[in-house]
């Protein structure tokens, strides 16, 4: 159709969908404030309303140590509130992990499709942030880290795979910390250092459908990922009412432990992938013409602020700047370094030459590894991750990727999906309760550690913790398939996922964005 | 008036142009071009995938002279561009009809 008529047809497609999401968001709004809220999950401990200056000395002693050590100042009687410097670094680490996704992927990326992509790639993981953080604002946070869909002393299947809705619109989400998950930390600043989590996993995907995939089929897939497969994860894992919450539900089915997303990011990001990419079908001119990344200078950058903003991922997962933050930060730098030596050696050994892309190949794939694992295991088992690292994704990426010969076109499925795999398998394997306070049994006369009611402690000391890692391992693959598979079909359906060949040959970023990376004199 | 065609090896430029200089020849075009004779490419290897590349980057340099400087300018490129190993370059030497010197209007071999 003509030009501007399509132009209108946007229009109206544009305000009709304002107007419905306006109108659904303020029903489901008022019925939220309307109707009784159910009574949320059973607190484990009674809600503190004296304030600090009332209190007697030892009580305010007890209080101000409690800040110090990142312990549960409930006995002493105090109300909750931020601790600067739980809260500092929760904000640096929130920062930290926003500069992965923006400029840290987007350069990764950028620089390793052809010069005439590369601002697909950016585009990518802009709008990705943007339109996750409404999402986030609006459900996620409240889906993930919510409780409301479990009853008062019970479990509900809901339950376990998604939280509630007392947090949409990010109702009661103040400065004050949520205890379920931080005593010290602002729950609106936990809340955004989670959704820097749910923004950079969906942008992981795109690697490997880079060159192939329309931006508008970017985002509508994205809408629904995040609401099919990101928010049950995210809250089976790490929601206080998960399913697979082993470290924080006593109630949890699963008793398995993700310091900081092997399953929730990297594995769903990494199969998604794979189906995706699948579904979508190779590159024009895939094994014949020649597609080397166009600058890995870029593509080095782009490894640096990702490991730097690592930390933040990692690290910052303690939720605390305390004892397991600086585990976590330590076993990070060791697995990077090792994975980032490995991988180049092999590729010295085998290929002849060791390669930068090789060095950033094996960092990214260090850092994979190690997150599910950061904040349980300790050095020597960072080391071993490392090793694993620079070998398990380097086989997937160049030889099972030639044999089968599927164009995972950034290796987003052999890094992060493989990867992500072997870290939360290894996790089960080289865990060590002592770098970790809650993997401990607690002595008679202090509150009852979760991880002692369903099974994680006695599983760590069985040496079995393994299956409960391979049953989380198993429901992450089978939600990011599944959900993938139906939801990259609709998408195809309705608005299409790939570019016509001509538009593809031309480059993504004139036929989607009406401009060009580089103009070069 | 001829017009020299030369492609030559990038690295060996300035010997070429310093060369020329020497004998008078101030003006000069050039241009950056990939191409081939009987010098191979070379293999990049990104992550497991190989790639040949069989272009190679060469320097096309043009100077248009009066017929009688053309054998001293051909035997300056050819002896200052020359390594002795393969990839070397070739030198053309096509003839032209007219030249016009666009601030003076001056034609013919005043204008070059």
């Amino acid at each position: 159709m003509k030009k501007k008529t399509k132009s209108m047809v946007r229009l109206l497609a544009a305000l009709a969908s304002m107007a419905i999401l306006g109108a659904v968001t303020s029903t489901l709004h008022a019925q939220s404030a309307a109707a009784p809220a159910p009574a949320a999950a059973p607190t484990p401990y009674p809600a503190n309303t004296n304030a600090f200056a009332s209190a007697s000395l030892t009580n305010q002693v007890a209080f101000l140590e409690a800040a110090h050590s990142n312990s549960d100042p409930t006995p002493t009687g105090i109300a909750y509130e931020s601790d600067p410097g739980h809260n500092a670094w929760m904000m640096v680490a929130s920062a930290f992990v926003l500069m992965m996704t923006l400029p840290g992927l987007a350069l990764f990326y950028g620089g390793l499709v052809r010069s005439k992509n590369v601002l697909s790639m950016l585009a990518m993981c802009f709008g990705i942030t943007c339109l996750v953080s409404l999402l986030w604002w609006a459900f996620g946070y409240s889906l993930v880290f919510g409780t409301n869909f479990t009853p008062t002393g019970s479990t509900s299947t809901l339950g376990f795979i998604l939280g509630g809705t007392e947090n949409f619109f990010f109702k009661g989400v103040t400065s004050a910390p949520n205890s379920s998950y931080a005593f010290w930390v602002s729950q609106n600043v936990y809340s955004i250092f989670q959704l820097t989590f749910a923004i950079i996993t969906p942008a992981l995907i795109f690697g490997a459908t880079a060159e192939r995939l329309k931006f508008s089929a970017v985002m509508a897939f994205v809408f629904l990922w995040m609401f099919v497969v990101y928010f049950p994860l995210a809250h089976m894992v790490w929601g206080s009412t998960g399913l697979m919450n082993g470290v924080w539900n006593a109630s949890a089915k699963i008793p398995a432990i993700d310091f900081a997303g092997g399953t929730v990011v990297h594995m769903s990001s990494g199969w998604t992938a794979l189906i995706l990419c699948l579904i979508l079908g190779k590159r024009v001119g895939h094994g014949k013409e020649p597609m080397p990344p166009h600058s890995l200078v870029l593509t080095f950058i782009g490894t640096a602020l990702l490991w730097v903003g690592w930390y933040g991922f990692n690290a910052g997962s303690a939720v605390a700047a305390d004892v397991i933050a600086a585990n976590a930060f330590t076993t990070t730098t060791l697995a990077t370094a090792i994975g980032a030596l490995t991988w180049p050696l092999v590729e010295w050994i085998f290929k002849g030459k060791p390669t930068v892309l090789g060095f950033c190949s094996g960092a990214v794939a260090g850092l994979v590894v190690i997150t599910p694992a950061c904040g349980f295991v300790n050095s020597t088992g960072a080391v071993i991750i490392g090793v694993v690292a620079g070998t398990v994704p380097y086989i997937f990426a160049t030889i099972v990727k030639n044999i089968f010969k599927y164009d995972d076109a950034l290796d987003t499925f052999g890094v992060h999906g493989i990867g992500g795999t072997c870290g939360a398998l290894l996790t089960g394997l080289l865990v060590d309760p002592n770098v970790n306070g809650n993997l401990q049994a607690v002595s008679a006369g202090t509150p009852h550690n979760a991880a002692m009611d369903n099974g994680l402690i006695t599983a760590i000391t069985n040496h079995s913790l393994v299956l409960a890692q391979s049953k989380a391992v198993i429901i992450t693959i089978l939600l990011a398939v599944v959900g993938t598979t139906i939801i990259g079909y609709v998408v195809k359906m309705i608005i299409g996922l790939r570019p016509t060949a001509e538009a593809e040959q031309q480059g993504l970023d004139i036929t989607d964005h009406d401009e060009t990376g580089y103009i070069l004199q | 008036m001829k017009k020299i065609e030369a492609i030559i090896k990038p690295f060996k430029l300035e010997e070429v142009k310093d060369a020329l200089s020497e004998l008078g020849i101030e003006g000069m075009t050039i241009t950056e071009v990939k191409g081939f004779g009987r010098q191979k490419g070379h293999t990049e290897i990104y992550r497991g995938s190989e790639y040949t590349v069989d272009f190679l980057p060469k320097i096309k340099l043009e100077v248009v002279l009066a017929d009688g400087a053309v054998a001293g300018a051909v035997a300056a490129i050819v002896k200052t561009a020359k390594t002795g190993k393969i990839g070397d370059g070739k030198v053309f030497v096509l003839p032209v009809e007219n030249a016009v010197r666009i601030r003076t209007d001056e034609t013919g071999d005043k204008a070059v």
